[in-house]
């Protein structure tokens, strides 16, 4: 996985609630059995007037000029400014893939839907939780001045807005160093191998059931 | 010291170790898979040269992009990509020795119709899948939740999860429900009370007589559309129908094991001093029939009532939302459920393609027709084993009579991952969990109803009230 330390970028706001994971990737573009190329279909039925189809050549197709990401002022967002509850829906970790394909490290809004919280991390992508009211701030920051940029200091918990105070934002621990390390999860559980043999042995004695 | 939730003694059950980070691992007794959020998962076993774990831990089948017409090998799947994922869940599972229902098997589902009923899950479990609708299965008594692929890799290979306890909420449904009023019509409203995010970091317990008063499918039916009020996990406590679903099931414990198995099952119940972080009680009395009008699960209303006024809702984030949905739907404040006309009409998916659901719509259309004006009526059982119990029961020639099609299990047009999808513009009485922009095709409107709601809009060819519909 990338690791996450510091981070300073373009910020593209998004002002809709209840995001829905069914947006940021929509189903015809699960099929894919690998973990890149979902950049082009990041939010799909958004950026574009047409209906996409996996393999098509996006630049032919008719764009929603007004769509946030399609606006000459945000290319380039590598963070991007949203609502209440984002990534609500499906388990579907094509949504962090393909916001991280198009360049997206860092995602700021009041909530998030937990598995799509939890996804991002596993990726490399950092969601992160301000107060309504800060995110409504960075709204009118962002849309007030072109080029707005928002630094991120995962190490000292800080998103840094270009104008106007640091904002202090909550990270579990263990999220942290995976992310400051780059770290392989799957490496780390299995160092602890002996302890879930041990508790194996411990459940197959009370429910043999579940290991037949 | 107050007692312990259902959940929290499905937690401590399943801790292996708690480190000081405050992270935990969590033993995971079963994990479902199929062929969408799985393929990266084993590639990235496959580039890392791991195993899996424990290889009778996992069960696989194909759903989310399977035709539900009649087809006999992946060679004969139309579209190529859908065609890949399902030939490289086979390549997978067979090169990891991991138990498929592939093409043809009768027990090839739905992965939460398939899993309950084979006994794949049974009370006790932690149960993942890369699916968030595996809420579903915590109607045994299970700690079951969604997972990313990331995670299905991690669960392939080490059989734990990281994870971090979350908070308890319950969500008691008292009193008698009324005619006409099912599961689907319980957990909508419960959506509508709570919100789409409500329950987002809660684990939920379903209790309540009318819970109890439920039958297994009708559990699993409120469970399932946990995940639409935000939580990831849902779940209802043990008692004898829950014993009485899993006896005899191919998976469930046998002989000594099932005497074992189901007096310990039997203390899977949250203890009568224990204390919830949330707990909210609803009067099943005031429960009606539910038809969703917008584009989020919370956007759901009587089918008595009128489509709400966006200028009363006091929070401007929820307007603005409120006002977007009607533009997507083409509808407009005030006016009566009823008078929204159908195209198409969807009973199937992991929320309502069970045995029950169809026996509920099948007695709706008996004796009845489609309305010339509703285009298609899509009737797909949640499994293999479903269909043959209907057409066992002769409710397949019920809904061709009444126009209905009636199709090979799989989740069909609940995402439209498959070719049954609506077109821009259509409305669609669906008995499936999700309302969301384009879910079932791109600008399609999906109404989320039940079984019996959705036969019913099939033969008005609008939505009308269950029940005040007369004998046929």
């Amino acid at each position: 996985m990338e690791k996450f330390v510091r981070h300073d970028g373009l910020v593209a706001p998004l002002d809709r609630a209840n995001v829905d994971t069914d947006q940021i990737i929509p189903k015809q573009f699960l099929k894919s059995i690998k973990r890149t190329g979902f950049g082009p279909n990041l939010f799909d039925e958004w950026r574009y007037l047409d209906e996409g189809v996996p393999g098509q050549d996006n630049s032919k197709r008719p764009k929603n000029e007004g769509f946030v990401l399609n606006l000459p002022r945000y290319h380039g967002a590598s963070i991007l400014l949203t609502r209440r509850n984002f990534g609500c829906g499906s388990s579907r970790e094509h949504a962090p893939w393909a916001l991280m394909d198009f360049g997206f490290r860092a995602i700021l809004a009041p909530s998030f839907a937990d598995i799509f919280y939890n996804n991002c991390f596993k990726n490399g992508v950092l969601p992160i939780v301000l107060s309504e009211d800060n995110v409504e701030a960075l709204f009118q920051a962002v849309e007030g001045k072109e080029g707005f940029r928002i630094t991120i200091d995962l190490e000292n918990q800080q998103v840094i807005p270009e104008a106007g105070e640091p904002l202090a934002f909550e990270i579990d621990e263990f999220r942290k160093h995976c992310l400051l390390n780059g770290l392989d999860e799957i490496g780390l559980t299995l160092n602890e191998a002996d302890t879930i043999r041990a508790y194996e042995q411990r459940r197959a004695e009370r429910e043999p059931w579940v290991f037949e | 010291m107050a007692g312990k939730t259902l959940y929290d003694k499905l937690w401590n059950a399943h801790l292996v170790t708690e480190r000081e980070d405050g992270s935990a691992l969590i033993y995971i007794d079963r994990q479902i898979i199929h062929e969408v959020t799985s393929p990266q998962a084993f590639e990235g076993l496959r580039m890392a040269g791991r195993k899996p774990w424990r290889i009778n831990a996992s069960v696989a089948t194909i759903d989310h992009n399977v035709p539900t017409t009649p087809f006999k090998s992946a060679a004969e799947i139309e579209d190529e990509t859908s065609r890949i994922q399902v030939q490289t869940l086979q390549d997978n599972t067979k090169e990891f020795g991991i138990t498929e229902f592939g093409i043809g098997d009768v027990r090839q589902g739905i992965v939460h119709v398939m899993a309950p009923e084979q006994g794949a899950v049974v009370p006790g479990m932690t149960v993942v899948c890369g699916d968030s609708h595996t809420s579903t299965n915590g109607a045994l008594a299970c700690l079951a939740h969604g997972i990313g692929t990331s995670e299905v890799e991690h669960v392939l290979a080490t059989q734990t999860l990281v994870a971090k306890k979350m908070k308890n909420m319950r969500v008691s449904v008292e009193g008698d429900l009324g005619p006409g009023v099912t599961a689907k019509d319980v957990v909508l409203h419960i959506i509508g009370v709570i919100g789409t995010a409500g329950g987002t970091g809660y684990a939920l317990e379903f209790a309540g007589s009318a819970i109890r008063g439920l039958s297994m499918e009708g559990r699993m039916t409120i469970c399932n559309m946990s995940i639409e009020a935000g939580a990831r996990a849902g779940m209802v406590a043990v008692d004898d129908v829950t014993i009485d679903y899993v006896k005899g099931r191919p998976f469930a414990p046998k002989e000594a094991d099932w005497d074992k198995a189901a007096a310990y099952w039997r203390t899977l119940v949250s203890d009568a001093d224990a204390v919830f972080d949330e707990d909210i009680t609803i009067n099943a009395a005031d429960i009606r029939p539910q038809v969703s009008w917008g584009t989020s699960p919370e956007m759901v209303i009587s089918v008595d009532a009128n489509l709400p006024d966006p200028a009363t809702e006091s929070d401007e984030v929820k307007r603005s939302g409120m006002l977007r949905a009607y533009e997507y739907m083409g509808l407009k404040p005030g006016m009566p459920v009823t008078d929204i006309k159908v195209d198409r009409v969807f009973i199937g998916s992991c929320t309502n393609s069970r045995i029950e659901d169809l026996r509920a719509a099948a007695e709706v259309a008996k004796g009845r027709h489609k309305a010339d004006s509703v285009k298609q009526v899509l009737v797909v059982p949640g499994s293999g084993l479903v269909k043959q119990q209907a057409e066992k029961e002769g409710l397949d020639k019920i809904f061709v009579e009444a126009g209905f099609e009636w199709r090979e299990p799989g989740c069909s047009m609940c995402l439209a991952m498959n070719p049954d999808r609506l077109e821009a513009g259509e409305h669609c009485a669906s008995t499936s969990n999700r309302n969301f922009e384009g879910r079932q095709g791109n600008g399609g409107r999906t109404h989320l109803v039940s079984p019996a709601m959705a036969a019913a809009a099939a033969v008005a060819g609008h939505f009308v009230d269950i029940r005040e519909l007369g004998q046929a």
